[in-house]
């Protein structure tokens, strides 16, 4: 609910989910690092091969929303994938560690994702497509819908922070209240338990699949995002070519 | 009636007449889906991928109902957020 500060590093307060983030941050490239030494081009092993399993799916997807070579796109993708994912399935230990929530159950560190995506628009689209062309997205289809294009560059933002803060949280809330009522299920008669324990276990199945969905339209709605700065360049190019 | 009980009476509404529209609102676009899955099995990854896209843009509305009525709890109703300081470890 409200983000204790666990400590201070100079004058700058460290939040839990600051903290739970740099856990994720430093999993994941612990992961990365291991994969990366491990990295073989006869007979892989099993990790290798699941995650050139993601990569492949990934860039089939990003390829068919983009409809040019996903390799550019892939890095930036794939690493909020990952980041996501595993944030999202920590939320399955998170009542086995004390304090612990997934980073992505507080606002501010999908804020930070979205805010990611948000500068990476602009980016994709101006090394792509140049800068012109990438301003006159802008006033597409005419230069009235230019506040309109403008509002809704950052109100899709604001969409990608709190949809993925919004899913994840629930859970964690719904969670916080089926375990609020195991006390009074006690006071009544213990085999009654069993009830509220087995609904938390159906919510933890909730959240796998809410988390992994989440991850998964995450990813895509950036590709769409990017894809729409910089297939709107492509197509002024193949129309100037046509004339 | 004091201004707790009422922000968590609110909040109850926000999120009960929040969630109709955009359930409404997906089960329309999974039907459709399914359909034009059936119809063309070929396109099942475009369709699939479509419909997530759409779907996670409808749910949004019902999210953000959410996030009011979580604010209008935690920011404006005290009571609750006692209720699950001492029902938390």
């Amino acid at each position: 609910m409200e983000n204790p500060i666990i400590f201070h590093i100079g004058s700058m307060p460290v939040t839990q989910a600051l903290f739970a983030t740099w856990c994720m941050t430093a999993v994941v490239l612990a992961a990365a690092a291991v994969l990366r030494l491990r990295l073989r081009a006869e007979n892989p092993g099993w990790a290798q091969r699941i995650v050139e399993m993601i990569l492949d799916w990934l860039g089939d997807e990003i390829q068919g929303i983009v409809n040019r070579d996903a390799r550019p796109f892939l890095p930036l993708i794939a690493s909020l994938f990952v980041f996501i994912f595993v944030s999202n399935l920590s939320s399955l230990v998170s009542p086995l560690i004390p304090g612990f929530s997934p980073p992505t159950s507080d606002i501010t560190a999908t804020a930070a994702l979205a805010t990611v995506v948000f500068l990476a628009v602009p980016i994709y689209g101006v090394t792509m497509s140049g800068p012109i062309r990438y301003l006159k997205t802008y006033v597409e289809p005419t230069w009235i819908m230019l506040p309109m294009n403008l509002i809704s560059e950052l109100s899709r933002t604001l969409a990608l922070a709190v949809r993925l803060f919004g899913n994840i949280f629930s859970g964690e809330i719904l969670f916080m209240v089926v375990l609020s009522l195991i006390p009074y299920v006690l006071h009544k008669a213990v085999v009654l338990t069993v009830v509220p324990l087995g609904f938390q276990l159906f919510i933890m199945f909730l959240s796998l699949i809410t988390g992994a969905i989440q991850a998964y339209i995450f990813a895509i709605l950036a590709t769409v995002y990017i894809g729409g700065a910089v297939k709107t360049g492509e197509r002024k190019q193949e129309e100037e070519a046509a004339q | 009636m004091t201004i707790e009980m009422i922000a968590i009476i609110v909040a109850g509404v926000t999120i009960a007449i929040g969630s109709v529209g955009p359930a409404l609102g997906e089960a329309r676009v999974a039907a459709s889906a399914m359909e034009a899955i059936a119809r063309q099995p070929d396109m099942a990854g475009t369709i699939t991928r479509t419909m997530f896209v759409s779907l996670a843009m409808i749910e949004s509305t019902a999210i953000y109902c959410l996030l009011i009525s979580m604010m209008l709890m935690f920011k404006l109703g005290p009571l609750f957020e006692k209720a699950v300081e001492t029902a938390a470890p």
